[in-house]
């Protein structure tokens, strides 16, 4: 395996306030990894950092061996990164159909239609919503749309934050089971970040914990639900 | 009955152009949330190339009226985009990110800016342009032996402005610009993260507006038939009257509102009197901020959580 994305002394700065104070990990390729942490440990911030909004202050960041860390954000998706952001930012105002074209923005026109039929095999319930308002789905239909969105652009590393965010139970065990499907079948590359400690540890291949702004610990999804620490800090008091 | 029809047809017509420049407002405002008031400017520099452009294919013996119109819209256009292109490159851009008043300030030097421009290069008296149209249909006579006239001008300058908004709203609704735009006035950061070039995206805006305030000033010169580097201020802020009626940042409300500031104006001045008509126009636009601040058309503001 090789390592598809690299951060290494990563720096980000909101006004004066260091947001990632040195952060460095990899992501290899056909891997899930996990990055968990509190409430403001700085993972969100991360994930947009990847995609250059806001740049990183200080460090690196490569993609795929090359150096993304001045890309403007608009090139990041170019490059193969897709994310389905922090609050799933879907377009309210659009329908679906047309939220999922946004999504192809950088995708050939000609695949169009063939990767619309793939999310909507992953997730059936989009292609009965189509020509519905983005904005008056459900929170799990919602963060549905914001997955889909994101794979139109047939990316290569998929970022996901927080896709549970907000959802029923059922809902977050299916949004999990898509994420390890579009793994295992497709072979994407999928870094994603949880609150929801226990889902997002038993499906991700490695894990990495955040603790503002710092990673304190890494290691295999079972090391570290086993690990006295993590389950301290982020287990106990149910999932 | 004869005389209020002629006042509608009248009033639609002035409607129309001020229907087309509220687009430009409405749109910059959609996608960045300032009032660009150096749009009524745009117009006043549109109004200018056509008068300009008008005189030289005059005197080129270019006389037949559809291609020299054609001609005519296609220059100013052309013009005014790079207008519109370049004064959001140079007086906005860089301001994106600081406070919102900076933006607007800036817009109102840029406004100033242009008036004196165009007041230095052009000179400060009225230019008069022959009539390019003649004639018209007459409609119908009453006993008071009032005539009810649609001229051919009229019927072009609705016609044409019928056509843009169609072809306007078929960019916004169905091309990947028009979605990318819409896309930027919900989310900007999402748009780029989905590869979309904000900057660019901004800069079609601005261009798409001043195109469209073009043909308004071609219009008008055509109508009145006298140009000056004025026009722009009371224009423009009638046509923000429009957009802020309609609703600010929805298409269809600023041709609405267009079209009813257009109205009231001429019935106004029809039926009451011609000096209080931009009263008239004005105590609308502060009637409509006190009672209904998101317009006609427009949607109530959700502050997110």
């Amino acid at each position: 395996m090789t390592a598809m994305l690299t951060v290494s002394g990563v720096k980000t700065f909101y006004g004066s306030i260091e947001a990632l104070k040195g952060v460095d990990l990899i992501v290899e390729e056909g891997e899930i990894v996990t990055l968990i942490g509190a409430n403001g440990a700085g993972k969100s911030t991360l994930l947009m950092t990847v995609c250059g909004s806001p740049q990183a202050r200080y460090g690196r960041i490569t993609f795929e061996g090359r150096d993304i860390t001045r890309v403007p954000t608009f090139e990041i998706v170019r490059r193969g990164i897709a994310q389905s952001p922090e609050g799933r930012r879907i377009f309210g105002r659009m329908t679906v159909l047309e939220n999922l074209q946004m999504g192809a923005v950088t995708a050939r026109a000609a695949t169009f239609d063939r990767d619309l039929e793939r999310v909507f095999t992953l997730f059936p319930r989009l292609k009965e919503r189509l020509s519905q308002r983005a904005g008056t789905m459900s929170g799990g239909e919602q963060q549905m749309l914001a997955i889909g969105r994101a794979l139109m652009s047939q990316p290569r590393l998929l970022l996901l934050d927080e896709p549970s965010l907000g959802l029923a139970p059922l809902v977050v065990k299916q949004i999990f089971e898509v994420i390890r499907e579009i793994n295992r079948e497709q072979g994407m590359t999928v870094f994603l970040v949880e609150q929801n400690a226990y889902h997002a540890l038993k499906l991700a291949h490695r894990a990495y914990v955040l603790v503002t702004g710092r990673i304190t610990m890494s290691g295999t999804g079972a090391e570290l639900l086993a690990n006295p620490e993590v389950r301290t800090a982020y287990l106990e008091g149910g999932h | 009955m004869a005389y209020f029809l002629q006042q509608l047809i009248n009033g639609l017509t002035l409607g129309a152009i001020y229907g087309l420049i509220a687009l430009g407002y409405t749109m910059v405002y959609g996608i960045i949330g300032m009032i660009n008031f150096a749009h009524g400017e745009i117009y006043m520099v549109g109004a200018f190339v056509s008068l300009i452009s008008f005189l030289v294919l005059g005197a080129a013996g270019i006389t037949w009226v559809p291609l020299m119109l054609a001609i005519v819209l296609v220059i100013s256009m052309v013009f005014t985009s790079i207008y519109g292109w370049t004064i959001e490159r140079l007086a906005y851009r860089p301001l994106r990110g600081s406070v919102r008043l900076a933006p607007l300030i800036s817009a109102i030097g840029v406004s100033i800016f242009l008036q004196n421009y165009v007041q230095l290069v052009q000179g400060a008296r009225i230019k008069p342009l022959p009539p390019v149209i003649r004639g018209g249909f007459t409609l119908m006579g009453d006993g008071d032996n009032f005539v009810v006239q649609l001229s051919y001008l009229q019927i072009i300058i609705m016609l044409l402005t019928v056509g843009l908004m169609v072809a306007f709203t078929m960019v916004i609704t169905r091309t990947d610009l028009g979605r990318a735009q819409r896309a930027c006035e919900q989310d900007k950061t999402m748009a780029a993260l989905l590869g979309v070039n904000v900057d660019r995206t901004i800069s079609m805006t601005f261009v798409m507006g001043a195109a469209l305030a073009a043909v308004a000033g071609v219009m008008v010169t055509m109508y009145y038939g006298v140009v000056d580097f004025y026009i722009g201020f009371l224009a423009g802020v009638k046509a923000f009257t429009a957009a802020v009626l309609g609703g600010i940042g929805s298409l269809p409300g600023a041709m609405l509102g267009g079209i009813l500031i257009g109205l009231i104006e001429s019935f106004w001045s029809a039926y009451f009197t011609i000096e209080y008509k931009d009263v008239a126009a004005f105590a609308i636009l502060v009637m409509v901020l006190i009672f209904r601040p998101t317009g006609l058309l427009g949607r109530p503001e959700i502050e997110k959580v």
